[in-house]
């Protein structure tokens, strides 16, 4: 099957501002765990029984997922199939 | 009774899956088959049984016992790291390991490293090492089936009893549907432990009288801590984030990774996984913190009485006492006797099956040390070539028994419980191992006596925790012993839940010491051929796929800070300059010339 043609073309200085971007985004994320501010409130009581410092890290748990939703969006390792799979003749015993 | 019967019926069910799973191969005997499905598992059944190979008793009975001990910050130790770190090596690391599997055939990653790095014997030891490592985390699922069987039962089906007959299920769906089979059993076990989770919750809440009043009441009393971080130091909170590196490099995770039909299946996986770790982990801390206010539950509150007679009277107890005292007051088994304080019989039943599930994910590990086993010495050594195909299964089979047989053993005797057993022991070694395959993977300058230097650290420095938690006795909660001290700083310190360096869990200096090692030994090595580095780096300098940002530049500025060091050789200098400007001029090919050190 021929390649398909990407619709549209990213300049490499876009993709490098993206890359970027996504790397400062992972490490926002990682450092947002570190919720010091939160440390000996247990109120309010989210939902009448949930502490705040766990609905945040249950909040965390989603902004996880909203991270990598990003990154399989932007910076989806797709070469990596396309060569595994021309490749796989080429197999080690 | 009721509870039991269910329980058993569940084993039951399971077990026909291992079978169906067995039938489904028509007797194949193919290697490829047996220990990875045929490469051929679907975009539903990867993710669940992904999931359900990481979340083990650890998820649900550890994190409930270890919540009705410490409180909320259980989810923030171990579930939010998790939630953002797993993922993302799945993502980095995954979906490479997939890639460069279908590309050359492998099928564990020793096999990986052992081509990597055009090693045979080097290989030899990562095996060695990994199958130890592996070892105490099959032996928390024999534990977790025996915890369960003898709290579901009232204690008719002793612990011992327990343990056996969970390790007898696993051993044979194992032994007879290979990878198939545990990953058919694991989607089951999944997709009914996050349903029965729900359902626990919302089940306890109402009979305990409702979540919000018990919460109140926590608050109002001197166990308010439970629901704050304030007994946990910010520092011991950040050194947790080292633990889920351990789980791209438990080998059953990355030979799960190679199970994939396609590459693209790993896209749902790692954005999905985030939202499962939240739906399993939050029932489970809730319940655990909460139970804490279930003193109308007997058990319960036996347990209590003992955490408070163990923090009253610490000083005055012998070590014999306080050991006993411990086990009264372990909280692995507080949800099952919330279940059967608070949940009609029939339903406890179902809902015991539902956490059995999750306790019996030891499957995956099982099967992973008979695949290491049979690829990485038997076949290796020949074995595959003189005896054949069917043989090398055979010896896998053979493999399963003897492994389950050493864990059950060895549950038995254990006397610690089972958040401890993992976080000391197996995530801190396979988290100080996650430096190899970075470097196997994303560094061509790595090498095979590097890989070996960061090997024999993790051997060397998990047995060092294990003899540090056997000599020092352990204090009551809350409390720690300074064993060692500099200037007024403790350095090693024995807590209640193992050893701490330096206020951090033992995961961060072993980590640490691992990477360093793998770069400044393969800085001062050769490297393997370039034909074989080509192979794994065809993009020019960069890995296989594109180096992650910083990842082992950063740390370059060390080696060449220790060439200039007025004590070091001349000769040692010239060698770490010329590695340095390689180096760069490998994985920076398009930077500015002006800027190049020479």
């Amino acid at each position: 099957m021929p390649p398909r043609k990407d619709r549209r073309i990213v300049r490499p200085d876009q993709e490098k501002m993206k890359r970027t971007l996504l790397v400062l985004a992972t490490l926002a994320v990682y450092l947002l765990h570190q919720d010091v501010w939160l440390w000996r409130s247990a109120r309010p009581l989210v939902f009448g029984f949930v502490p705040i410092a766990l609905f945040y890290h249950a909040c965390y748990c989603v902004l996880a997922a909203l991270l990598m939703w990003l990154l399989v969006a932007h910076a989806w390792p797709a070469h990596l199939e396309r060569e595994a799979e021309l490749r796989h003749e080429d197999r080690r015993p | 009774m009721i509870p039991t019967l269910i329980v058993f019926a569940y084993l039951g069910v399971v077990l026909y899956i291992g079978v169906f799973a067995f039938r489904r191969a028509h007797g194949k005997e193919e290697v490829e088959d047996y220990f990875l499905a045929g490469r051929s598992l679907g975009p539903f059944v990867f993710l669940m049984s992904l999931f359900g190979t990481n979340m083990t008793a650890f998820a649900i009975l550890g994190s409930s016992g270890h919540a009705f001990a410490n409180g909320i910050v259980t989810f923030g130790l171990m579930a939010s790291p998790s939630a953002l770190v797993i993922p993302l090596s799945l993502f980095l690391i995954g979906t490479r390991v997939w890639a460069l599997g279908k590309r050359y055939g492998f099928v564990t990653p020793v096999q990986l490293f052992r081509d990597r790095w055009e090693t045979s014997h080097v290989g030899t030891v990562i095996f060695a090492v990994q199958a130890a490592l592996l070892l105490p985390y099959i032996i928390i699922g024999m534990m977790g089936g025996g915890t369960t069987l003898a709290a579901v039962s009232a204690g008719r089906v002793p612990y011992w009893v327990g343990s056996a007959v969970v390790g007898l299920v696993v051993m044979s769906y194992v032994f007879m549907g290979g990878m198939r089979g545990t990953a058919w059993v694991n989607t089951f076990q999944t997709t009914l432990f996050l349903a029965f989770g729900t359902i626990s919750f919302l089940v306890i809440g109402w009979g305990m009288g409702g979540l919000g009043a018990a919460a109140e009441a926590i608050l109002a009393s001197p166990q308010s801590h439970l629901l704050t971080y304030e007994r946990t130091s910010p520092l011991l909170f950040l050194s947790y984030t080292f633990i889920p590196l351990s789980s791209i490099a438990f080998p059953h995770i990355t030979i799960f990774c190679l199970t994939a039909r396609r590459m693209s299946q790993f896209k749902r996986t790692v954005v999905l996984y985030p939202l499962c770790i939240a739906a399993l982990w939050l029932p489970c801390v809730l319940l655990g913190v909460m139970a804490n206010r279930a003193t109308d539950a007997p058990k319960v509150l036996a347990k209590l009485e003992a955490r408070q007679a163990l923090a009253a009277d610490a000083s005055t107890l012998s070590s014999a006492q306080r050991s006993d005292l411990r086990a009264k007051a372990s909280g692995d088994d507080v949800l099952l006797l919330l279940l059967e304080r608070y949940a009609p019989l029939w339903l406890a039943g179902l809902l015991s099956a539902g956490i059995m599930a999750a306790v019996m994910a030891t499957d995956s590990q099982i099967l992973a040390l008979s695949t290491m086993f049979t690829e990485d010495v038997f076949a290796h050594y020949e074995g595959h070539a003189r005896f054949g195909e069917a043989a090398q299964v055979h010896t896998g089979r053979a493999f399963v028994i003897g492994v389950t047989i050493v864990a059950y053993v060895i549950a038995l005797r254990l006397p610690e419980s089972i958040f401890t057993v993992a976080v000391q022991y197996a995530f801190t070694g396979f988290a100080a191992l996650s430096p190899l395959l970075v470097a196997a993977l994303f560094w061509r300058g790595s090498t095979k006596w590097g890989a070996l230097a960061s090997t024999l650290w993790v051997a060397i420095g998990v047995l060092g925790i294990a003899a540090f938690n056997t000599i020092v006795p352990a204090p009551p909660p809350g409390q720690a012993t300074a064993v060692w001290s500099v200037a007024g700083e403790h350095v090693l310190v024995r807590t209640a839940g193992g050893l701490s360096v330096l206020g951090l869990l033992p995961v961060v200096p072993m980590v640490l010491i691992s990477a360093l090692l793998m770069l400044v030994v393969s800085a001062l090595t050769p490297r393997p051929s370039a034909e074989t580095i080509a192979r794994y780096f065809p993009r020019g300098g960069r890995g296989a796929g594109e180096a992650p940002l910083g990842s082992v530049q950063a740390v370059w500025p060390f080696l060449v800070g220790m060439s200039v060091f007025p004590g070091s050789p001349a000769p040692h200098k010239e060698v770490l300059r010329a590695r340095f400007i390689s180096f760069l001029e490998e994985s920076w090919p398009n930077r500015p010339k002006r800027r190049c050190i020479r």
